[in-house]
């Protein structure tokens, strides 16, 4: 029998309006991954933080060892051997490798001490990482091994890890595993927050599950079906998407030649990028985030205009023409950051809404907003994507992550578009929300349109999609059925190489 | 060495002495910028200090007590803007514009007795041995202590900023106030320092218009170094050095430009009193096309610990 490490008791956290926590218990043994399972909005982050010393239970107590714990800031759950890997949120874009790691410890050793460790402690660990490089010019499992680095450079007793895997490619989760493994096997405790419930049965030991607030089960992953743990986690079972037809039409959609430097310093440029999609059909972009996604996206959305014949729909050039302008003639675009981008945060849902309508609907002749009509429209997002808000003039900044998502989506959606083009449709979103977008992703391609989804996420674009490509560097593959499509072949892509040797089988 | 009927060490020398009372508010004013505050009341807390350092020095007859005492009110009146934005969360841009009102009226009103009046001044502090030096001595090291004073402030903020733990922090903070929020790190706390800091050498650098530069008492004497102080960090790319190299850029054409118009050349007077404007932000804008130099992430964004 291990020793119990972190032992959680009765732990109850409130906010105003809402019980983030309530009467959570459950122990950690030395030595052992254990998840934290739930759906957006359950109460894992809340608890994980008051373990890190970022907010304190209202009830309830913590013992680390045989000692009382309730650190009372992160430096004193640092310091009694906590570290943890943010999702978000935690890195410098403009500072060095070496100056946010320096940030993350207690006692950094001087610049050129502390270099030099991360050199060594990262190839021991095999996660090279330069400590000059700029963060901001990393890739995101890069970015990820700052974190790690940074945690293990404190040589930490719990590792909390949230979210881990959700922007990593194949290849890094599986570094990231073995890290995790050979960590495990110097004794060290990890706590694992995922929505992956195949990587959580392949790697950890023991699971507590929470739905909202409150610990509903646990279990042994290993011997545990995906689908039971899902259901403990929704708490009623979900089906998994699934459509009707797979007959294309006509192409659609053509990009031809497109190529386009980037204006952001931490961005990638476009070249010659050639791709179609036929009515009916869904094409997934693949390939890791940073690698010209943002870009690809504001081309299609008309943010960044190209020359007219680069973009075609039904052979007519557009180019040229602006966002609204597109949305006119029914290509709309999601793109990946809810907030700031697809949804200006601190406007209602209402007048989120009325930004990406046609106008003719909602604009009168003489100029003045119908906002009955914007009204009802927002009001039919709301119920038929089952958007949880308590009123539709909440602010957009108001609703969670997977909320919001369910609205963009919805919102754009529900205007039948003819060509629709989404950035990580299901980022941060749980499975029971995640599903249900996916669904009417397909639902949509099913009624003649054409869809293009660009996701990290390979499970997703294998669920949903038709064709696939990769984009890295800026430069996108052919497209390729995705049902001839082996894991090998996936990851030949991945790494930046045509399956040239075998596209005139598959094209 | 006479050039042009202009005495070459004269003009340098003027020149660092035209050039203090902005590079002071200037550094000041970096140091709170890489923290992710922008307080454009860096006119308001200079004739602050301008007021309050030559009342001070009048009655006591110490200069040196006027500039402590101008440093003390440039804090304290940006505690108020430090107060108000980073506890009540009021805009940054309009209390930081209250700020200069309330700093030109509120010294309006206390410096009135004091006009006509003629303060003591600063000696001058040669330096051993180095202010021998034929021409560079006269030129460099033959100066008050408030000018050595702020080309060691420049040496050290950017020392602070670049090398140390607390720099490092700063920069944190001022870059992605979340995330540092996130590790631990008190951005409240550290903005309010931040700030006061930038108060304070905004205060000296008032002084040292009223109490060595002019020296004596005018309604409104600042003349808008505040502003180019602001400018002047944006276009240094919250460099410390660039700060140094801008603020003296300035003063000496401010300086040439005053000398100019003494020999008469024929340029007319208008567009020799804007050259020092224009010859700064060309020459700093042209600096700073070449690298990557973004504003701190966090630049004037509200921070409330929520969560």
């Amino acid at each position: 029998m291990a020793e119990v490490l972190l032992q959680m008791d009765g732990i109850s956290k409130s906010f105003p309006g809402v019980k983030a926590n309530d009467e959570v218990s459950f122990q950690i043994n030395s030595g052992e991954i254990h998840a934290l399972l739930g759906e957006n909005g359950a109460g894992k982050s809340t608890l994980v933080k008051m373990i890190y010393g970022l907010m304190q239970p209202d009830s309830g107590s913590m013992k680390l060892g045989s000692e009382n714990f309730r650190p009372s800031e992160p430096s004193k759950a640092r310091q009694s051997g906590i570290a943890m890997v943010f999702q978000h949120f935690s890195l410098f874009d403009a500072l060095s490798v070496a100056e946010n790691i320096a940030l993350g410890m207690e006692n950094p050793p001087r610049l050129q001490d502390l270099s030099e460790k991360i050199e060594t402690v990262s190839k021991s660990y095999g996660l090279p990482l330069g400590p000059k490089r700029l963060v901001g010019q990393l890739s995101a499992g890069e970015r990820q091994r700052v974190e790690i680095i940074r945690c293990l450079l404190q040589n930490p007793k719990l590792l909390i890890m949230d979210e881990p895997t959700s922007v990593l490619t194949p290849n890094e989760v599986k570094t990231l595993f073995e890290t995790l493994l050979r960590l495990k096997g110097e004794g060290k405790s990890i706590l694992y927050i995922s929505h992956k419930l195949e990587e959580i049965r392949e790697i950890c030991d023991y699971a507590t599950i929470l739905r909202n607030g409150k610990k509903v089960g646990s279990c042994i992953p290993r011997d545990t079906s995906a689908k039971q743990i899902g259901e403990m986690m929704v708490g009623k079972s979900f089906s998994s998407p699934s459509r009707k037809t797979r007959a294309f039409g006509e192409e659609l959609l053509k990009v031809s030649n497109l190529s386009i430097r980037t204006k952001d310093f931490f961005g990638t440029s476009l070249s010659n990028i050639n791709f179609s999609v036929r009515v009916g059909e869904i094409l997934g972009i693949g390939g890791v985030a940073g690698n010209g996604q943002d870009e690809l996206l504001s081309a299609l959305s008309g943010e960044e205009k190209t020359s007219p014949s680069t973009i075609k729909i039904f052979n007519q050039p557009i180019g040229k023409l602006a966002p609204d302008e597109r949305r006119a003639i029914g290509m709309r675009a999601a793109p990946e950051e809810r907030l700031g981008h697809a949804a200006a945060p601190a406007m209602t849902l209402i007048e989120n809404t009325l930004i990406t309508s046609h106008s003719e609907d909602v604009i009168n002749q003489w100029g003045i907003i119908k906002f009955d009509n914007v009204k009802e429209k927002t009001r039919n997002i709301v119920s038929e994507f089952d958007v949880r808000t308590p009123t539709l003039d909440n602010a957009a900044a108001s609703l969670s992550g997977g909320n919001l998502q369910k609205f963009v989506i919805g919102r754009e959606i529900l205007q039948k578009p003819r060509v629709f083009v989404v950035n990580q449709p299901t980022w941060g979103v749980d499975a029971a929300a995640a599903a249900f977008i996916r669904q009417s992703i397909l639902n949509l391609a099913s009624n003649d349109s054409a869809v293009v989804v660009i996701s990290q996420d390979l499970d997703e674009l294998f669920e949903i999609c038709d064709t696939f490509s990769v984009l890295t560097n800026g430069r996108m593959s052919k497209s390729h059925d995705i049902r001839s499509l082996s894991s090998e072949d996936v990851g030949l892509l991945m790494g930046g190489s045509d399956l040239d040797r075998k596209s005139h089988d598959t094209a | 060495m006479v050039i042009f009927g202009i005495d070459l060490v004269l003009l340098i020398s003027a020149l660092m002495i035209s050039a203090t009372p902005v590079l002071l508010a200037a550094i000041g004013e970096a140091v709170v910028e890489k923290s992710g505050v922008l307080n454009l009341g860096v006119e308001g807390m200079m004739i602050t200090g301008a007021v309050i350092g030559f009342i001070f020095a009048v009655n006591t007859q110490i200069p040196i007590y006027g500039f402590i005492c101008a440093a003390i009110a440039g804090a304290l009146l940006s505690v108020l803007f430090a107060v108000l934005t980073q506890y009540i969360m009021s805009n940054q841009v309009a209390t930081g514009l209250g700020l200069t009102m309330v700093g030109l009226g509120l010294s309006a009103l206390i410096g009135k007795p004091y006009e006509g009046i003629k303060s003591p001044t600063l000696s001058k502090i040669e330096i051993p041995i180095l202010s021998d030096i034929p021409i560079l001595g006269p030129m460099i090291f033959s100066h008050d202590a408030i000018v050595y004073f702020s080309v060691i402030l420049v040496a050290t903020v950017a020392f602070v900023i670049s090398k140390t733990r607390i720099g490092l922090v700063l920069r944190a903070v001022g870059e992605n106030q979340e995330a540092a929020h996130a590790l631990g790190y008190k951005v409240v706390r550290i903005r309010f320092l931040a700030i006061m800091f930038g108060g304070a050498t905004a205060g000296i650098g008032g002084a040292y218009i009223s109490l060595a530069r002019v020296p004596q008492w005018t309604e409104g004497m600042t003349a808008g170094a505040g502003w180019i102080a602001l400018a002047l960090v944006v276009f240094a790319s919250w460099k410390p050095w660039r700060v140094l190299l801008g603020a003296y850029l300035f003063g000496g054409i401010t300086v040439l430009q005053l000398n100019l118009q003494a020999i008469g050349v024929a340029i007319p007077v208008e567009i020799l009193s804007m050259s020092p404007y224009l010859v700064t932000i060309v020459v700093l804008v042209g600096i700073s096309l070449f690298g990557h130099h973004t504003a701190p992430g966090s630049l004037a964004r509200p921070f409330h610990a929520s969560q």
